[in-house]
């Protein structure tokens, strides 16, 4: 375990603060699945979570092939923890190929979990092993636990008269069931879970708790592993809590931006990884009035999304970074026509189709520029995954109080990664006000607001309202096309000038750590976590160091410019090859540095703190 | 057939209400001149309140149409009219959106859009100008111009084969497909009026003289003094005649389009084709998108109105469906959903 051990609770178990678990398998084995169910357990149980899926790109490569190989990590622990793991302490390894791919991130001494069933001559040829590892010692120096899993599943399944492949496919509850006992986790929110999803198959739903019991059992009577170990509860913030991916939050996130608002969500997409989960989830708020438009391609969803705002509801478009190209041009025409509008760009591995199952930061710059002229939007980025919820309100608030798109920046770590959410009070969120236009005395299309400059929104149906925008330049105030030199500079700098406001709008960023000092870490989007790791551990080795993050992009915070002038060095992890670096070292001419790897993975810890000890060494 | 409920109250409007105050802009002698006339005049016939239409248009000539309505109006970017109309039916389903484009907009950039939206059959009005040439572009051919079209962007012809609106649209299962031409104001006024009363996509291709790039495209057989013998006027539940002295007409020869005369070897009104839009099977209505001039007279009308549920509707119908199982959405539940814990 990466954490010390302390008092054990029970003869046999050891108490640990943190544990980091990899279910690795074919994309078959139903490996996301167990990795679920054991994130729920542990988050129901009461420890704090953090997890990452690691998904192939293809649905289902070769049988027993290295890019088939789907995984799950998950990191649970009795403290406050900000990222899945660097590394595991435990490696369920269903097949070779999985213990093939998965073997670099494992430290010695950490416990691997093979299935041996897996581990014939034809695996070990498609995994590319030579001599079975299992048997050759090159696992000396860690702890190998080999268990027929395969076989051990199909004996306990044996009279519950279902089909030899069906039997088969439940071996991922059989591992799931030796973690639950490894770990001292209780079984029942599985087997309700079990229960729940196979209630029409009693059959099914019978041998799958079987089966879970049965690795439970296994754990448990073959004393294989010497000891058991315990992670107490976290002390987490009080109320209720649940588990929650990104996309979850992001979708629950904005179906209570409308519900603030008033007024009904519409969503026009087209399905696209990592961000499909966001359509497929607010097409299930059918009941709350939620319209979703599965689109015949990126730009007619987004084109969708602006008529619906057109309309007066709120409409949304969602992609990754390749569509956000496609969308550019309307992005543009939603900038002109001043409506409001939220993007969502949960981001990938780019550039082009680039690695669409892994994470990357790389498309800062291009919602920030990618449209012709100049054509600006606000930017808002969660920092965590239960964050998304946040910022979805803030998106909504922002792009209906300054008619203006709003693009919220995610990307697949933030999205498919999961933590608890501390429900909210929905009495408690602040309402949206949609402010329609309806007097015609006074309408005029392009008249603004004094403060935030936003133009009105007058919807159709409103009578006295008649009126045409586009995508031509307008008159400001009359709204009439209009190409005049002075009134085209003039609409530029008014649509800078109305993003440039919001900054009086948002709060602050806010310091972790001192108000001066050596080092400022600076981080936007899903670093959060693993800045705030690293960050920890140097100032816990006396290191003058703090963290700042930005959730808000454009415009920046108010006091960015001072914070980052307060310190000596400044240093900007970023997953990409330094975007935010260019955008602060052009606003602020400050030296910072970078952090840059894109590997399609998170940073680990290490790797940033290792960063920040090379620069206050 | 079902038709959409007329307000007679409103039927006090005229022409006048319908006129903006922008300036038009088209070259003088342009057809979109009659277009827009007669949008306008069909405007006040329809008994729906002015505030409840909009106009929404892509990029081309025609697309600067919604300017000079004084409704509501949004003139966006090329080729994506549909989706926006799309987008706004489907959440403002109580609205009248009509969607103006042209041969460039519909057929070539925004193509893709054009075939989704019909087949989704979402209820818009879609009324395509058909010049055959890009005309704000000054003079390039279009996805409509014949093959062999000399134009600045062809010196020596086009080389590619056009795409003919009518078969595009029923290819794409459009369950209402019209053609009409600016020069017959008449028969425009009743397509329009036509196209808003069915209920889903009404697709209309309007001829249109392009009288700076493109002058006299259609003249062969839109002429007046040719009109009737070049022409084919459909009506619905009528056998197809044609000609000045109502002494021609359409026979079906297997499944092939033949001319005949009426009289000559004794050929009479019944051995001709009778027009019914309302045939599920859209194999006429194919054959009727592909007879063009000098083979044929040129239909123009309603070639196919028929029934089906639309994408706005089936829109609403879900959301109803799904209230009336489930409850409305309670927001505090779907937060709770799945498994929860309490932290004291």
């Amino acid at each position: 375990m990466t954490t010390l051990a302390k008092e054990p609770a029970h003869p046999g178990v050891i108490d640990v603060d943190r544990v980091t678990i990899r279910f690795a398998g074919d994309s078959g084995d139903g490996m996301q699945l167990a990795g679920v169910q054991f994130t729920k357990t542990s988050a129901v149980f009461g420890n704090d979570i953090s997890t990452l899926p690691d998904i192939p790109a293809e649905i289902r490569a070769p049988q027993g092939s290295l890019p088939g190989v789907s995984a799950y990590q998950i990191s649970f622990s009795s403290y406050d923890i900000y990222t899945p793991g660097d590394q595991p302490d435990v490696l369920i390894a269903m097949n070779p190929a999985a213990l093939k791919v998965h073997l670099p991130d494992l430290p010695r001494g950490s416990i691997i979990v093979a299935n041996t069933d897996e581990f014939n001559p034809a695996n070990l040829k498609k995994a590319g092993y030579e001599t079975d590892p299992l048997e050759d010692g090159s696992l000396g120096s860690y702890r190998v636990f080999q268990v027929p899993i395969g076989t051990t599943n199909q004996r306990a399944l044996r009279d519950t008269g279902l089909t030899a492949q069906e039997i088969d496919r439940s071996k991922n509850m059989f591992a799931l069931g030796l973690m639950f006992w490894l770990y001292s986790r209780p079984l029942d929110t599985t087997i309700k879970f079990i229960q729940e999803r196979f209630g029409r198959n009693p059959k099914v739903a019978e041998a799958n708790v079987l089966t879970l019991k049965a690795g439970y059992n296994y754990g448990e009577t073959t004393e294989m592993f010497a000891q058991h170990y315990h992670v107490p509860k976290a002390k987490l913030a009080p109320g209720v809590y649940r588990h929650i991916s990104g996309n979850e939050a992001t979708a629950l996130g904005f179906l209570t931006a409308s519900k603030l608002a008033g007024r009904p969500l519409f969503y026009g997409s087209y399905p696209i990884t990592p961000a499909s989960d966001i359509l497929n989830q607010l097409a299930s708020f059918k009941r709350f009035g939620v319209k979703t438009f599965q689109a015949e391609d990126e730009i007619a969803a987004v084109g969708s999304a602006i008529g619906a705002s057109f309309g007066g509801c709120l409409g949304m478009t969602g992609t990754s970074g390749p569509g956000i190209a496609l969308k550019s041009e309307a992005i543009g025409l939603a900038v002109m026509v001043e409506l409001p509008l939220v993007v969502i760009d949960v981001q990938r591995a780019g550039p082009s189709t680039g690695i669409p199952t892994k994470t990357e930061q790389g498309d800062l710059l291009q919602v920030m520029f990618g449209r012709n002229s100049a054509a600006p939007v606000a930017v808002v980025a969660p920092a965590t995954s239960s964050d998304c919820f946040n910022m979805a309100i803030e998106a909504w608030r922002i792009a209906i109080k300054y008619r203006t798109p709003v693009v919220f920046l995610s990307d697949f770590y933030l999205g498919y990664g999961a933590e608890p959410w501390l429900i909210p009070d929905y009495e408690s969120l602040a309402k949206i006000d949609p402010n329609f236009a309806t007097d015609p005395a006074t309408f005029k299309p392009y008249a603004r607001d004094e403060k935030t400059l936003a133009r009105p929104w007058a919807i159709p149906g409103t009578p006295g309202l008649e009126h045409r925008i586009g995508g031509l330049e307008k008159g400001n105030i009359d709204g009439n096309v209009n190409y005049e030199p002075e009134n085209h500079d003039l609409m530029t700098r008014l649509r800078f000038e109305k993003i440039a406001r919001i900054a009086n709008d948002i709060p602050e960023v806010e310091v972790f750590g001192d108000d001066e000092g050596e080092l400022l870490v600076l981080g936007w989007g899903s670093t959060f976590g693993v800045n705030r790791s690293a960050v920890q551990r140097a100032r816990a080795a006396g290191k003058s160091v703090s963290q700042a993050h930005l959730r808000y992009l454009n415009p920046f915070p108010k006091n960015l410019g001072d914070v980052v002038r307060r310190y000596k060095k400044v240093l900007i992890p970023e997953n990409n090859l330094g975007q935010l670096r260019l955008l602060v070292r052009g606003e602020f001419l400050v030296d910072a540095v970078g952090l840059n790897r894109v590997t399609g993975r998170p940073f680990a810890i290490s790797e940033v703190e290792e960063r920040i000890l090379e620069l206050v060494g | 057939m079902v038709s959409k409920q007329r307000d007679a109250a409103l039927r006090v409007l005229s022409r006048k209400d319908f006129v903006s105050d922008e300036e038009v802009r088209w070259c003088p002698g342009c057809g979109d001149y009659s277009i827009l006339a007669q949008t306008q005049r069909v405007m006040p016939d329809l008994g729906i309140p002015k505030e409840n239409i909009v106009f929404i248009s892509g990029i081309g000539c025609s697309s600067r149409l919604p300017y000079y309505m004084n409704t509501y109006g949004f003139h966006s970017i090329h080729g994506r009219a549909p989706t926006i109309a799309t987008g706004l039916k489907a959440s403002r389903p109580e609205l009248s959106v009509w969607v103006v484009t042209g041969d460039g907009d519909a057929l070539s950039i925004g193509g893709n859009h054009i075939l989704h939206v019909m087949r989704r059959n979402v209820d818009l009005q879609i009324i395509l100008h058909n010049n055959q040439v890009y005309g704000l572009t000054k003079g390039q051919y279009s996805p409509t111009s014949p093959m062999g079209t000399v134009k600045v962007s062809t010196p020596m012809g086009s080389i590619d084969w056009p795409l003919r609106p009518l078969a595009v649209a029923l290819g794409a299962e459009a369950a209402f497909v019209a053609r009409s031409l600016d020069v017959d104001p008449h028969h425009m006024l009743e397509v329009l009026r036509r196209a808003y009363d069915h209920k889903g996509a009404s697709f209309v291709e309007i001829y249109q003289n392009c009288n700076i790039y493109n002058d006299g495209a259609f003249e062969d057989f839109t002429a007046k003094e040719v009109r009737a013998d070049r022409m084919l006027y459909l009506r619905h539940g009528e056998p197809m005649i044609f000609g000045k002295a109502e002494d021609k007409g359409i026979r079906l020869n297997g499944l092939k389009p033949e001319v005949v005369e009426l009289g000559k070897d004794g050929m009479t009104e019944k051995d001709l084709l009778v027009h019914d839009e309302t045939l599920e099977d859209p194999t006429v209505a194919f054959l009727l998108s592909r007879m063009d001039y000098p083979r044929y007279p040129v239909p123009v009308g309603v070639i196919r109105a028929v029934q089906r549920a639309t994408y706005n509707d089936l829109m609403e119908e879900q959301i109803a469906k799904a209230i009336a199982a489930q409850g409305e959405g309670d927001l505090a539940a779907l937060f709770r959903q799945g498994d929860t814990w309490e932290v004291e």
